[in-house]
């Protein structure tokens, strides 16, 4: 009976692995197959033209440019945010305020993100619809997702490391720098990677603080378009569902190639380490 | 790695302060700068003025930045000085012209009707149009099509297209038959019409292709020298709307879009040029 | 060595602890104000979205209890309720959670204990992958297959329906569920396994009486997350949902989730029409934090 319910949940657990990841590779095959034949030098280097043929290059340099700006501030903020959570705070009020905060963070529709983006960021500092305005406004987006990954990066670190250091009289700073986050760091760049997912994947809060300007950014305070913005823009303005899942090809490669340094760079510091 | 984050950190607030100077250069010198014109508005609209820009980037020297947001968004960016011109897909309403706003009528559009490519209906009155949207007629077979219940799909509640539409039909939002599919934008109802029989929604003349069928309406064909003539009556203006004093780049792209070069492009667009 | 030199030397190491504790509160004040700034955020976004939301019901004289519970979304009549809608996010979102966190959560069992090895290291990183995917990109898959596919097998009238927007998002939220989940099953230290396979227990066992309870707080952080995206998700919704103002009394029903009724008129809005969808916002908002207070909750209760 009991060998009976295991080999039962082994099933289970056998199959739900398999609907997961057959229909991923659905989702990515479909979008492969009809994107596919879009695809080309110029699609991807070339300028976008509205009179249709055009490329795509506009929408990739702004993708890339949310992401370096959004993550340059969020990053920093959000691992030095858990630390504190995890490493120095007494459990207490406090901390349960602001794990209350990240966590609703988390729940926020991406919209209301956007509406208060348009307000604050655009309006009352005057950023304009800009790429500076969606960075912002995607950093607080990001910010609890660095957060909560980092801190269950940190509690992985195995207690004995900190107390065998302390022990070594090294200061708590020193501990920290030296032990704690060297060993959290794959964790913590899973929690980037994820990050860089969500920046990518977000549409609705940079429809509405960078705008939908079909053109090369001329600095961070142009108003543009990033790729997903318009691959949502040409499925609903246009119908043009192969175009759209074209540009769905360039967002999946550029995740990729992301993910695959991220991994690498994450291999190379723990082989630093031991 | 502490030194670094917090050199991260002043990097970050440097940035943020100097963001916040720099725009305010920009946006100072661009109300000075003549080179740079900014446009918001329909999303109709937006497609042809984004042609009527590339055409005229390539022989004037200025920089147009078109940001589709909706015909109301629009007209309330060029009152409000956010854009220099805003782009709408329907009239002015009473409390936006009295703002002291002005309009430029730049192409007209049609509206057509469209169904699956296999409903065998393909004339519709003016009436059953308005029985179809308010529900009063729900099955095909009423139509003389098959045995098949209508799938109304509409734009959303102020959407300009939308507004127009259902002003010419005679009906109002709130009388739109309650199931109706709400899709956000043309290319949307083309997409839900080509792939659903029971469906029946509109859409501008620009996106007709043959995915979808068109209907005639009180027996005369959207065409364009139909909306000339005046005999099809589902047609609205695409404004260009702004305040008395726009700059001079501005003004000399109105100008070049009423200019017979201009019109040339908007024929090409789909839409249908002020006079042929 | 003379007293002279010694006392320099204590100086010296007095001085130099004096740096180091001053670091050392200054980083930790440094860490708390990072911390706060989330709380900042949160304030800012709430109050803002709450004041705008509210004024329609202070100063406009509507009533909070016809906005809840009325039926009509009209604005252009100035009739606003948004009943249909609180009912369709949540059928669509707890629709979602069954279809998606069983899946997503015995996925990540998978991935972590009984996967070999190379089949695990091809996979994770492959779903880790996807958790990046642009959701609009699920739309259109939804929107171009799901959709028809409904209207073409099971003869629906409209493939825009609940059960279109509840497959889209359960698959939406897999790749989050499953990659946090996995993390947190990873972390559960090996004694604990050994120690359950030394008592006798088999494998799977092992995995569903001490493993995934051990796991508890990352694997309900994976559910947190997933409700969230679900909840929240507007843009893919959009295209699958169709968008009626209908109260949904069955699966195939077209429906009207809050976040799409924002995003569908918000570009068009102004006025009082543009503060009721702020309004919308509070509702979508409370039921986050309510959601929140709820999974909380849970955790608490199975910690005791």
């Amino acid at each position: 009976m009991r060998k009976f319910k295991d080999n039962m949940l082994r099933g289970l657990l056998w199959g739900s692995a398999f609907v997961s990841v057959a229909v991923l590779v659905i989702i990515v095959g479909y979008i492969f197959y009809k994107g596919f034949s879009y695809i080309s030098f110029d699609f991807i280097f070339g300028d976008y033209s509205p009179t249709g043929g055009g490329g795509i290059f506009p929408m990739i340099v702004t993708t890339l440019l949310t992401i370096l700006i959004s993550l340059a501030i969020a990053t920093p903020i959000g691992i030095l945010a858990a630390v504190y959570l995890h490493e120095y705070a007494k459990q207490g009020r406090l901390v349960r305020m602001i794990r209350f905060a990240t966590e609703s963070l988390t729940g926020i529709p991406s919209i209301i993100y956007g509406l208060f983006g348009a307000v604050f960021f655009v309006a009352i500092l005057k950023l304009g619809m800009s790429i500076i305005a969606a960075s912002l406004t995607l950093t607080i987006i990001v910010l609890p997702v660095i957060i909560r990954t980092t801190e269950e990066a940190l509690k992985t670190v195995p207690a004995t490391y900190r107390e065998g250091s302390l022990a070594l009289g090294t200061t708590k700073l020193q501990t920290l720098i030296k032990i704690i986050l060297p060993s959290a760091m794959p964790g913590i760049l899973s929690g980037i990677i994820l990050s860089i997912g969500r920046i990518v994947g977000e549409s609705a809060a940079i429809f509405l603080t960078a705008g939908t300007v079909a053109a090369m950014p001329t600095s961070i305070f142009s108003s543009a378009r990033t790729l997903t913005v318009h691959s949502f823009l040409v499925t609903q303005e246009a119908g043009d569902i192969g175009l759209a899942a074209a540009v769905g090809i360039v967002l999946i490669v550029i995740i990729l190639v992301l993910n695959l340094s991220a991994t690498y760079i994450s291999k190379k510091l723990n082989k630093a380490d031991y | 790695m502490l030194k670094k984050t917090c050199y991260f950190i002043g990097l970050t607030i440097l940035m943020v302060v100097l963001a916040a100077c720099n725009s305010k250069d920009t946006s100072e010198s661009n109300s000075g700068n003549e080179d740079l014109i900014t446009i918001s508005g329909s999303t109709s609209v937006g497609p042809l003025a984004e042609k009527l820009a590339e055409k005229y980037e390539e022989t004037e020297n200025v920089k147009i930045e078109i940001n589709q947001i909706g015909s109301s968004a629009g007209i309330t960016n060029a009152i409000k000085d956010v854009s220099q011109i805003g782009m709408s897909s329907r009239d002015l309403k009473q409390e936006e012209i009295d703002s002291g706003i002005k309009e430029l009528v730049i192409a007209y559009d049609g509206i057509v009707v469209v169904a699956h490519p296999s409903n065998p209906v393909k004339d519709l009155t003016m009436e059953q149009v308005k029985q179809i949207f308010t529900g009063e007629i729900t099955n095909w077979k009423e139509l003389g099509g098959k045995d098949l219940e209508i799938v109304v799909v509409s734009r959303e509640d102020g959407s300009g297209s939308r507004d127009a539409f259902q002003e010419i039909v005679g009906y109002k939002s709130g009388q739109l038959i309650r199931n109706a599919i709400v899709a956000s934008g043309n290319g949307n109802i083309k997409t839900t019409v080509a792939t659903n029989k029971h469906a029946v929604g509109f859409i501008s003349f620009e996106y007709i292709d043959e995915t979808v069928s068109a209907m005639d309406i009180n027996g005369v064909k959207a065409e364009a020298g139909n909306v000339l003539d005046g005999n099809y009556q589902l047609s609205r203006p695409f404004l260009f709307v702004h305040k008395e004093d726009v700059p001079e780049a501005a003004t000399k792209f109105m100008d070049f879009i009423l200019s017979a070069d201009g019109q040339k492009i908007v024929e090409a667009a789909g839409a249908i040029p002020l006079t042929k | 060595m003379n007293i002279q030199d010694k006392n320099e030397l204590e100086q010296q190491i007095s001085k130099g602890n004096k740096r180091k504790y001053f670091l050392e509160s200054l980083s930790s004040k440094v860490f708390l104000a990072c911390a706060l700034l989330s709380v900042i955020s949160l304030l800012l976004i709430v109050g803002f979205v709450f004041y705008k939301g509210s004024n329609p019901f202070i100063t406009g004289g509507y009533s909070f209890f016809d906005f809840l519970f009325g039926s009509d979304w009209v604005p252009s009549e100035d009739k606003f309720g948004i009943f249909p809608m609180i009912v369709a996010s949540i059928y669509a979102t707890i629709g979602a959670l069954i279809i998606g966190v069983p899946i997503g959560l015995l996925t990540a069992i998978f991935l972590a204990e009984i996967a070999p090895k190379s089949v695990a290291k091809i996979v994770s990183p492959a779903i880790q992958l996807l958790a990046g995917i642009p959701s609009v990109l699920y739309g259109i898959f939804g929107l171009a297959i799901i959709v028809p596919f409904l209207q073409n097998n099971f003869g629906l009238a409209r493939g825009q329906s609940l059960i279109a927007v509840i497959l889209v998002l359960a698959i939406m939220m897999l790749p989050t569920i499953v990659t946090v989940a996995e993390t947190a099953i990873r972390a559960v230290p090996k004694t604990y396994r050994e120690g359950s396979l030394a008592l006798g227990v088999s494998q799977i066992g092992t995995i569903f009486k001490v493993v995934v309870p051990a796991a508890k707080s990352g694997i309900m952080a994976a559910i947190v997350l997933g409700l969230g995206r679900a909840l929240g998700e507007t843009m893919a919704v959009i295209l699958v949902a169709g968008n009626s103002l209908i109260i949904p009394t069955s699966l195939t029903d077209s429906v009207r989730p809050l976040t799409t009724n924002i995003a569908l008129e918000m570009g068009y809005a102004a006025g009082t029409h543009q503060e009721m969808l702020f309004a919308t916002g509070i509702v979508l908002f409370s039921f986050i934090l309510i959601l929140n207070f709820v999974l909380a909750r849970i955790t608490a209760k199975g910690a005791q």
